[in-house]
């Protein structure tokens, strides 16, 4: 599609949305939301922008295979839930690390789960942009 | 303890990752050899423990039971860890030379592994949700390796495949919902234990009778299969002999898993139906067979009717007749995958796989002929290889219980079995080849030879060698037998907390 209108509108979207994405990300840690739905919200920058600019421009954009970052986020989930076994836990028990922890604040967590958490976000955000790009070219 | 059982399905994924990222090289490949090798090792830990303590379980996460995902490994279990490690192995070795570089650059190997990581997932788990987790990776991922390469057959029998397998799906899911209404958890222990509570009874066989559909699916039962010859003659060899060896009798393991664990109520009803349908695909499958002219498609057929032999041993339910199913489980995937591997060769060497267009393998290629001798008649049931104990102990099985009916129609489709055999052996091997060409194996580079023959021989060997000393074989099979048919120990061990 060749439209000013929709081109213009993108290049601002794009990256809101792929901000957006990275705060559900964040959020689901203890709200509704989370590393599934932040890949979706992520993934559809990226489709508008296919969209309005053409697949190679949106490719180009991106730098990286929407293939390998798939893979690349199932490594990273995985290697999350493999950490536990340094510490002798079963398969993807959470380890936790609070950082500035004092008596009264727990400090900023920063657990396995959230890597798990980015990893999927990888999967889904690869996944579904691989499988745009290649209908897009297919059309 | 929990890793013995976790790295087995942890493996796949990682080799999954580490073969896609270097697919454009060398490298892809010979990770998916070595990552299917650590994981052969994987998994005789794996059994060495089961054999030492019987059933282990981990709660993954940490998270309990029945409230966490608990994986767990009985005999069952475990025989068919071992036995997935050693098709992917000998299969990722086979794929070295089977597999071209494009589709090596589409993702093979991730594919293939991340395929074998759904098929042991689906073995060890002992959560039934979780059990459909696996069953959907295992779609996704050979749908994609079905496809893979685009030919028109390819994506016909791909989309046959697909759809039939999500109706499955569905029905599992759907049934999936009603067993946590009636009995409030999806653990499989905790179910067995919750569904004799149940007060309406009757509504427990009809959702038994949901999943005996949605698995007969997966397992390619009369009168279910006909996506399975549809499809599994259209993808490389390598890809049409794992899911030969595996993907159907992952269907029928979780048959036998949930109608000798939780679908135990009823059993003159339920079990009664098995047996019908035992009879009638052991039957439809081999006179299917006898029709066809191509290579792939008798051996597709051949799984079909082999699969009957499997429903029945849990149909009959006896000691001896569930044995008789273990022990033909693990004698099936061995010579089954390797049968598709040889009608690969086959191709390379004569230019087809149709039995009309090829032939004088005997004379150009008589190590290959011996090497398809060993599964072959091994699969009709020859005596002393080892689809002759295996039909063995369950034709014994029958006769045990005076069921003369199922015993007679066990013995005849072994004999139509051999005749499908027979006609392999005269067309492909015997006859001479009709456009006169020798195909002789140094049509191939020794490199190819070399990789393509070596994971043959090594499963022909393994026949042998089951075949010739069957005794530890029946009397592993016997002992998983008993674990199922009492499954007291399976569910103290995954509700007993961390063992």
């Amino acid at each position: 599609m060749n439209s000013i209108i929709l081109r213009v509108g993108t290049q601002y979207l794009c990256g809101i949305l792929v901000l957006f994405s990275l705060y559900m990300l964040i959020r689901g840690h203890n709200e509704p939301g989370g590393g599934f739905i932040g890949g979706l919200i992520g993934s559809t920058g990226f489709v508008l922008f296919a969209l309005a600019c053409g697949t190679a421009d949106a490719r180009n954009a991106l730098k990286v295979m929407p293939q390998n970052i798939a893979m690349a986020g199932l490594g990273i989930a995985l290697l999350a839930g493999i950490y536990a076994a340094i510490f002798g836990d079963a398969l993807f028990t959470g380890q936790w690390l609070f950082i500035n922890e004092t008596p009264e604040d727990k400090g900023i967590p920063i657990s396995t789960v959230l890597f798990f958490d980015i990893g999927v976000y990888l999967v889904v955000f690869g996944s579904i942009l691989s499988i745009v790009f290649a209908m897009e070219e297919e059309i | 303890m929990t890793w013995t059982l976790a790295t087995p399905l942890v493996l796949p994924f990682l080799t999954a990752v580490l073969a896609f990222l270097a697919r454009y090289g060398a490298a892809g490949r010979w990770f998916s050899v070595a990552g299917n090798a650590i994981l052969l090792g994987a998994s005789i830990l794996l059994m060495a423990r089961v054999l030492d303590q019987g059933v282990i379980a981990t709660q993954m996460g940490g998270w309990a039971a029945p409230f966490g995902i608990t994986l767990v490994a009985d005999y069952l279990s475990a025989v068919m860890v071992v036995i997935t490690a050693i098709t992917a192995l000998a299969v990722s070795v086979y794929a070295l030379s089977d597999i071209d570089e494009r589709k090596e650059h589409l993702g093979y190997h991730a594919l293939f592994n991340i395929l074998i990581g759904g098929v042991v997932g689906a073995f060890l788990t002992g959560d039934l949700f979780n059990l459909y987790v696996w069953f959907e990776v295992m779609l996704i991922s050979s749908f994609g390796l079905l496809i893979l390469g685009g030919k028109k057959e390819q994506i016909d029998g791909g989309i046959k495949y697909v759809t039939l397998n999500l109706i499955s799906t569905i029905l599992f899911l759907s049934g999936i919902g009603l067993l946590y209404g009636m009995t409030g958890t999806l653990n499989m222990a905790d179910m067995a234990r919750a569904i004799d509570t149940v007060e309406n009874q009757g509504l427990v066989t009809v959702v038994a009778m949901m999943f005996m559909v949605a698995f007969g699916v997966k397992a390619a039962v009369f009168p279910l299969f006909f996506w399975l010859p549809a499809a599994y003659h259209t993808p490389a060899f390598s890809v049409s002999a794992v899911f030969a060896g595996l993907l159907t009798k992952v269907g029928v393991y979780a048959l036998i898993r949930m109608f000798t664990l939780v679908f135990d109520g009823d059993i003159g009803f339920t079990h009664q139906i098995l047996l019908w349908v035992a009879a009638l695909t052991m039957v439809t499958g081999v006179l299917g067979a006898a029709a066809q002219n191509d290579m792939r498609k008798i051996l597709s057929f051949h799984i079909v009717s082999q699969i009957g032999y499997m429903i029945m041993g849990l149909a009959l339910l006896t000691p001896l007749a569930v044995a008789g199913a273990v022990f033909y489980l693990v004698h099936h995937i061995i010579v089954k995958a390797n049968l598709f591997l040889i009608a690969g060769v086959a191709e390379r060497t004569a230019g087809s796989t149709n039995l009309d267009r090829i032939g004088g393998l005997y004379k150009s290629a008589p190590l290959l002929a011996v090497l398809f001798f060993i599964p072959a008649f091994s699969l009709a049931g020859f005596p002393p290889l080892s689809g002759f104990w295996a039909k063995y102990v369950l034709v014994a099985a029958a006769i045990e219980i005076e069921g003369w009916i199922i015993a007679a129609v066990a013995l005849l489709v072994g004999l139509l079995t051999i005749f499908s055999m027979t006609k392999i052996w005269a067309e492909a091997f015997w006859k001479p080849h009709p456009e006169g060409v020798d195909p002789e194996l140094t049509r191939l580079t020794p490199q190819a030879r070399r990789n393509l023959l070596i994971p043959i021989a090594a499963l022909a060997a393994m026949t042998l060698v089951i075949g010739f000393s069957p005794d530890p074989f029946v009397t592993f099979a016997k002992d998983a037998a008993a674990q199922l048919l009492d499954p007291t120990a399976y569910i103290t061990t995954v509700l007993g907390g961390e063992a």
